[in-house]
């Protein structure tokens, strides 16, 4: 990283640092794996879809509950619920906004960016030297390329960012889209 | 899509309650039956709507790395470069996007060390210098789409 060195403060982060929480650290090891198998692929559409997923890997349904709040409260899980395509729900324009902002700065302007309802994803990431130069990114996802371009140009007098570098880099296709698989 | 469609993408996109009768609590809070939220989610996962109903996964609590990650491909060579790199199970989404670095793709592996061994994996396959940009801070994780 170049610029200032990072401090806490920078980081008004929705997660605190990296604190893996392993599946393996308690004695429940192997059914708990057996229960992340089950249900990555979804949850069953059935009345009591905790009770099948225990009859799938040898729990009660208690148990189903009580481990998958666990993992909610840990979070291990961020939250169980749709993962939607939006492709398919007209939303066909999707940028990538990058901007380099100063490393003093980029926990204050990320946090205003994030609060923009277009902004659907915001991270600070490494820059990469001559190939890349930007350190903050926002995914916005809009009906049409028009539309997410004006709310970029929004975005970026409402944060100040007009004197930042920043590109806009569109969507041209999507070759694969799916969650991680564990097994 | 219809009406119980739409109300069931906003209904959801926030999460999913764990009780024994989840699909039931969800009926009760959007005014809808049991049966027609079932079905309604099965109608939005047969015509690919939704690409998935269940755990949003955070990979680096579970011992995981997850990154994302750009390319410089070669116009010619892109589709011949995107079938190598989509060959790794770990690559989980893959974007032709408008830029010098013009494929982006996230990395999910399951072992933290995993992902260097998949990085140089997918350098010796393609030729190309992988740049890895792994998440330093995160803002804002959420759905907030109106449909």
């Amino acid at each position: 990283m170049s610029g200032m060195p990072l401090r806490a403060v920078d980081f008004p982060a929705v997660f605190p640092g990296p604190a893996p929480v392993h599946c393996g650290t308690h004695p429940d090891a192997a059914s708990d794996l057996r229960l992340l198998a089950a249900v990555q692929h979804g949850l069953p559409l059935v009345p009591r879809p905790y009770a099948e997923l225990g009859r799938q890997v040898g729990l009660s349904e208690a148990e189903v509950i009580e481990r998958l709040e666990r993992w909610l409260a840990t979070g291990i899980v961020k939250r169980l619920g749709v993962v939607v395509r939006h492709r398919k729900l007209g939303y066909r324009a999707n940028a990538m906004v990058v901007f380099d902002v100063p490393d003093a700065l980029v926990g204050a302007v990320g946090a205003r960016l994030a609060a923009f309802a277009c902004v659907t994803l915001c991270y600070r990431r490494p820059r990469r030297g001559e190939a890349w130069p930007y350190n903050l990114f926002c995914m916005i996802h809009g009906r049409d390329r028009a539309t997410v371009e004006a709310q970029v140009e929004a975005l970026t007098l409402a944060c100040g960012l007009e004197a930042m570098p920043r590109a806009v880099l569109f969507s041209r296709r999507c070759f694969k889209q799916r969650g991680a698989v564990y097994r | 899509m219809n009406a119980l469609e739409r109300t069931l993408i906003n209904g959801l996109q926030g999460g999913f309650p764990i009780c024994e009768r989840p699909y039931l609590a969800v009926a009760e809070r959007l005014g809808l039956t049991e049966e027609a939220v079932i079905e309604g989610l099965r109608g939005l996962l047969d015509q690919g709507i939704l690409s998935r109903f269940g755990p949003l996964y955070h990979a680096e609590r579970m011992g995981g790395a997850l990154s994302l990650a750009a390319l410089a491909v070669p116009e010619a060579d892109f589709e011949r470069v995107v079938a190598e790199v989509n060959a790794f199970p770990e690559v989980a989404h893959n974007y032709a996007r408008d830029h010098a670095l013009n494929m982006w793709f996230v990395l999910a592996t399951e072992k933290p060390e995993r992902k260097a061994e998949v990085i140089a994996g997918i350098e010796a396959a393609t030729g190309l210098k992988v740049h890895d940009m792994p998440k330093l801070a995160e803002y804002y994780v959420g759905l907030r789409l109106e449909v």
